[in-house]
């Protein structure tokens, strides 16, 4: 049998005070599909980091979820200011944050490492004054 | 060993209750930093932390954590507390610091 979910969250740019909501509800619905343990907990990250990603830098952007019988692809589309650098964006411990986002334990650069470590793919493009889209896909 | 027992072995202050402090604590994590705890704790760790602002309920929802005591004697911003009641996460407060809370904690549950 082949099925398909799909579920979509909008994520506001600099609403700290929402911050993991959409990642606890995404989780929830996952709960509900009989997705559990490593897979889970591996999604639960990816989603989390890339929210937090867009409330810390961008100015809006939309968590898609897809799962079918043998993966979980997630989607992230932002509009914002965009990664000049992507490669030094992904190395652990660089990050632009600023220190009101430093101060809450976020900033840390970690986020897209985090996200990269949890993934079984892992897609980054990005431009300058445009936006962010990271593609990640994690094995059943 | 539950939070019950730890709260009053440790005198620690019980902010919210969760969903119960009869949960099994099986282990714990130390830190401040929100993505190393998303990345390196565990499912049922107690999570001891000098951050009181209320994304911290997010991710021990996210991580499914036993509870969570805040060092130093620092009290829960007010949404913080809400936050937990909601989603159910049991919020504790000790005067002790980061080392010696999870140093006293790692013995209580290891004896």
């Amino acid at each position: 049998m082949n099925r398909k979910y799909e579920f979509s969250f909008p994520v506001e740019g600099k609403n700290f005070d929402d911050a993991g909501k959409a990642s606890v509800e995404i989780k929830r619905l996952l709960k509900e599909l009989g997705i559990a343990g490593d897979v889970l907990r591996r999604t639960a990250i990816a989603t989390y980091e890339s929210e937090v990603n867009i409330i810390s830098y961008a100015w809006k952007g939309t968590i898609n979820v897809r799962v079918t019988d043998n993966n979980i692809s997630i989607k992230i589309q932002d509009s914002g200011p965009g990664i000049t650098d992507i490669e030094q964006a992904m190395r652990q411990g660089y990050s632009t944050a600023d220190d009101r986002i430093r101060e809450m334990g976020f900033g840390a650069g970690m986020g897209l490492f985090n996200i990269k470590n949890c993934s079984d793919g892992f897609e980054i493009s990005s431009k300058v004054n445009k936006g962010t889209l990271l593609k990640i896909l994690i094995n059943r | 060993m539950n939070l019950t027992l730890l709260a009053e072995k440790l005198n620690l202050m019980v902010r919210c209750s969760g969903d119960g402090l009869d949960r099994e604590v099986s282990g714990g994590y130390v830190g401040d930093l929100l993505s190393d705890v998303m990345a390196n704790s565990k499912t049922d760790d107690l999570w001891i932390t000098c951050q009181s602002h209320q994304n911290i309920v997010a991710v021990s929802v996210l991580k499914e954590h036993a509870g969570i005591i805040l060092v130093l004697g620092k009290e829960p911003d007010k949404d913080t507390l809400e936050k937990a009641s909601r989603e159910g996460i049991p919020l504790l407060v000790t005067e002790l610091s980061g080392f010696e809370a999870a140093g006293r904690i790692y013995n209580l549950i290891n004896e």
